[in-house]
């Protein structure tokens, strides 16, 4: 599988400099964690990997093709994005919704047999095959992040990008939906490119953690390296302590630095 | 609820508006058995074809126009409430082609009213889409929708009050109010092409608005390009309400009306429920019509006003139900 890299992305805002000049390669088959304060260019940096956004500068490339350059619906079909609080118009049952994750593949005719079986698939790994015929307003915010992530799984991307998909769920569900993350990278080889904003659950979940500040990358690595009290001192501006945990490590903020 | 799946549900609506298209032909002050519908000597004949056949025809036209665009809309803007008069599309429209009866100019070529209409129209749909840029807030919208129907109004007045001479306001007025009496084959002829090549643009952006259901964000990440989207819509409801609204007038509240009917019996996709909305529409004109024909009274009641009639109080009760979501 190919990887995704981003190379000396810029981004201006406003007069703002979300992003500064952000180098990173992303590999398959494992988790990433993008965490910073907020501010910090997360989710920008994502809408860029996603082809949401076009740097200023710098590119995004998917293999060693630019991603700018791919066909939206081509670039769809090898990369799943799913955005912050995402927004739910209608309210249509879970499959319907679920199914709107084939759109870069359906032509004239609708949904085909495989269209079908893709979601039934997605549904299946989601856990969400019982709520199916639910209205998804009826849903509960574990239940609907869940049929999100389906929704992204339909097309069977090699990408998975998603904006802060924890926030909002429960402990429980943020564990399931952690699981399932990590599932996707290590028994299917997707390539998981989440933001967090719990570090001990960043630390937990990824295989390796992004720290982002003011739109420079301070720290690129396994969490243990990449969340060390200097590195959070600087970005967050707190004293915090690495400490291994029953569950796993965790980050204990003590105060502000 | 049993939901209908959209084939027997076109199915059906397609038979209401047979049955409706009859009764059109055949129903007025003056009742016209289908004895008299072969008969070329009977007098009832050119009432028939002549004048209730053009009229028949252009309901289901208009209807569909109106209805289809308002669940285009609604689609787009992930907003229940919208819809070409109640955003100001029609009012804008109605504006454009009020301006050329001011000036005279819609006298000699009905299709310069169109023109201005469609043009009005399409002003007020690229306005709306920049006024309420990428958030789609049910407050935004209704409000750019009030200032444009606001503007309009004004415009509107304006013309009244410089208007040069009695005809010329009595002629604007019994215009504004929306009806399909007294329309000839010409109007037909004038908005056919139009509001089918309308609909047929906002036909195209079905997958797109279901897309939509996951908000911009979501339809672009899933390859649907919002650029094409947008342009499609904005001319789709340009022809299609545009011409609408110079052939007949101001009829509100279709757009709105239909979708929402049809939601509970079709599903809320918004994709699914553009065809269906279409026909609705058509359902909803062709009945509505046939209702102001046959009320007593001494003049016919315009259908804009009627449907006005009806739609306020719905559009209202709408709102009550909303109110916590908008809020």
């Amino acid at each position: 599988m190919t990887a995704l890299t981003a190379t000396g992305l810029q981004v201006r805002l406003g007069g703002k400099q979300v992003l500064a000049g952000i180098d990173a390669a992303f590999a398959a088959g494992q988790v990433t964690a993008i965490v910073g304060p907020n501010g910090a260019g997360k989710s920008t940096l994502l809408a860029c990997l996603a082809a949401l956004r076009r740097p200023d500068q710098g590119q995004v490339l998917l293999g060693d093709q630019p991603i700018a350059g791919l066909a939206p619906r081509a670039r769809a079909r090898r990369l799943a994005f799913i955005p912050q609080t995402p927004e739910i118009a209608w309210a249509i049952e879970a499959r319907i919704l679920v199914g709107l994750g084939r759109t870069p593949f359906i032509g004239a005719r609708g949904l085909s047999m495989e269209d079908a079986r893709a979601i039934d698939r997605a549904m299946a790994q989601a856990q969400v095959g019982e709520l199916a015929d639910r209205d998804v307003s009826t849903l509960s915010g574990g239940e609907r992040a869940r049929v999100l992530i389906a929704r992204a799984l339909a097309g069977d991307p090699d990408w998975l990008l998603a904006d802060e998909p924890l926030a909002g769920l429960d402990p429980g569900h943020q564990l399931d939906a952690a699981d399932l993350f990590r599932r996707l990278a290590h028994d299917q080889g997707k390539g998981v490119i989440l933001t967090l904003h719990d570090l001990s659950i960043a630390a937990r979940m990824a295989d390796r953690v992004l720290v982002l500040a003011a739109g420079r990358r301070l720290a690129d690595g396994p969490p243990a390296r990449a969340l060390t009290p200097e590195t959070l001192a600087a970005a967050y501006g707190v004293t915090a302590r690495y400490a291994d945990g029953v569950g796993g490590p965790l980050i204990e903020i003590v105060g502000r630095a | 609820m049993t939901r209908l799946r959209p084939p027997a549900a076109i199915a059906i609506l397609l038979a209401l508006i047979a049955a409706l298209a009859l009764v059109s032909l055949a129903a007025g002050k003056v009742w016209a058995p289908f004895s008299a519908w072969t008969d070329h000597a009977d007098p009832r004949w050119p009432i028939i074809f002549d004048l209730r056949l053009p009229r028949t025809v252009l309901g289901v036209l208009v209807g569909a126009a109106l209805g289809l665009s308002g669940a285009a809309m609604q689609g787009y803007t992930r907003n229940p409430l919208a819809d070409p008069g109640a955003l100001g599309v029609s009012s804008l429209a109605a504006l454009g082609a009020v301006l050329t009866l001011y000036l005279g100019a819609g006298a000699q070529a009905p299709w310069v009213i169109a023109a201005a209409a469609m043009a009005g129209a399409l002003a007020a749909v690229l306005l709306l889409m920049a006024l309420a840029g990428n958030a789609s807030s049910i407050v935004t919208f209704l409000l750019a929708g009030v200032v444009l129907q606001t503007m309009a109004g004004a415009g509107v007045a304006l013309a009244l009050s410089l208007a040069p001479n009695p005809w010329a306001v009595n002629e604007i007025v019994n215009w504004l109010m929306g009806s399909l009496a007294d329309r000839s084959v010409d109007e037909v002829k004038l908005a056919a092409p139009l509001v089918i090549g309308g609909c047929a643009l906002m036909l195209l952006t079905g997958r797109a608005l279901d897309a939509l259901t996951l908000g911009e964000a979501g339809a672009r990440s899933l390859g649907v390009d919002m650029t094409r989207t947008r342009w499609f819509l904005a001319i789709g409801v340009a022809l299609a309400a545009g011409a609408s609204v110079a052939v007949t007038g101001v009829i509100g509240f279709v757009g709105l009306i239909v979708p929402h009917l049809l939601r509970p019996i079709v599903g809320a996709r918004p994709g699914a429920l553009l065809i269906p909305s279409a026909l609705g529409g058509a359902v909803l004109v062709l009945a509505a019509d046939i209702a102001v024909r046959l009320t007593p009274a001494a003049g016919e009641v315009k259908l804009g006003v009627a449907m006005a009639a009806l739609g306020g109080p719905f559009f209202f009760g709408l709102l009550m139900c909303m109110r916590r979501r908008i809020a």
